[in-house]
């Protein structure tokens, strides 16, 4: 059991417990906090992975930028804690669960059968893997044009978003 | 000796499986929106998680402006009660 190791299901078990308080959370207000919560583990599991920029971004971009949208929408609309289904559990609620379970299973399947289980991450990856000198090289040389696309998209939703969200009047 | 790989994988199964009943379960959409982001946090090829982000980052602006839209014309964000569009 290295330092790494540790480290790694120490933040594992830190980003499930999260998710799974977020979702069981009535209040919206306290389950976007969660996942505020998650997001932080998240970008230091992608430390670990050397992805140091997107470590950065991850908090910049979602901690900073969407959940403080996500957050002043709620204050805005002035949500209360969500009503409580009449049945305990729905039955939705336990299909959902059903195929979620299935889902997971799936996949924990699909990655153990590839063999490449005991392969290991660190192994391959440069400690220089996600600097921002790597990640410019990419996105300005063999990403370039999913790079400028980008840049579309997101005017395309700025617009969408003020076009949305205007008064009529 | 270094984390597998399956670990990580396993890992980002796990968060997109409860992503997935949080999406299906809430009666909220902001909830919805919330978990829908948890699910988006899996972990990928470093340039392609960039694009997912500024993906991400649209798609929450604008389905924040729907909701906000939406509660101005219903006066509620309880996805049951908004179903007009349901067969």
């Amino acid at each position: 059991m290295t330092a790494e190791s540790l480290v790694f299901f120490f933040l594992a078990a830190f980003a499930v417990t999260t998710a799974v308080l977020m979702i069981l959370e009535r209040s919206p207000l306290v389950s976007a906090i969660y996942l505020i919560a998650n997001f932080f583990a998240l970008a230091a599991l992608y430390l670990l992975l050397r992805a140091q920029l997107l470590a950065v971004l991850q908090i910049v971009v979602y901690t900073g930028a969407i959940m403080v949208l996500v957050i002043f929408v709620i204050m805005l609309l002035n949500l209360g804690d969500e009503t409580r289904a009449r049945v305990r559990i729905h039955p939705r609620t336990a299909v959902t669960i059903v195929l979620a379970a299935g889902f997971l299973a799936e996949i924990v399947c699909a990655v153990f059968a590839r063999g490449g289980a005991a392969a290991s991450v660190q192994g391959h990856a440069p400690d220089t893997l996600g600097t921002v000198e790597s990640m410019g090289d990419a996105l300005f040389g063999k990403y370039l044009l999913p790079f400028e696309v980008t840049s579309l998209l997101l005017l395309a939703a700025i617009l969408g978003a003020v076009v949305l969200a205007r008064r009529r009047g | 000796m270094d984390v597998p790989l399956a670990y990580y994988l396993c890992l980002s199964a796990v968060l997109f499986a409860v992503g997935a009943v949080g999406v299906l379960t809430r009666r909220n959409v902001i909830v919805v929106f919330i978990a829908f982001s948890a699910y988006l946090g899996s972990i990928a090829g470093q340039a392609l998680v960039f694009f997912v982000m500024a993906v991400a980052a649209a798609e929450a602006a604008v389905g924040l402006a729907i909701v906000i839209s939406v509660y101005r014309n219903r006066q509620t964000v309880n996805i049951d009660e908004i179903n007009i569009l349901k067969w």
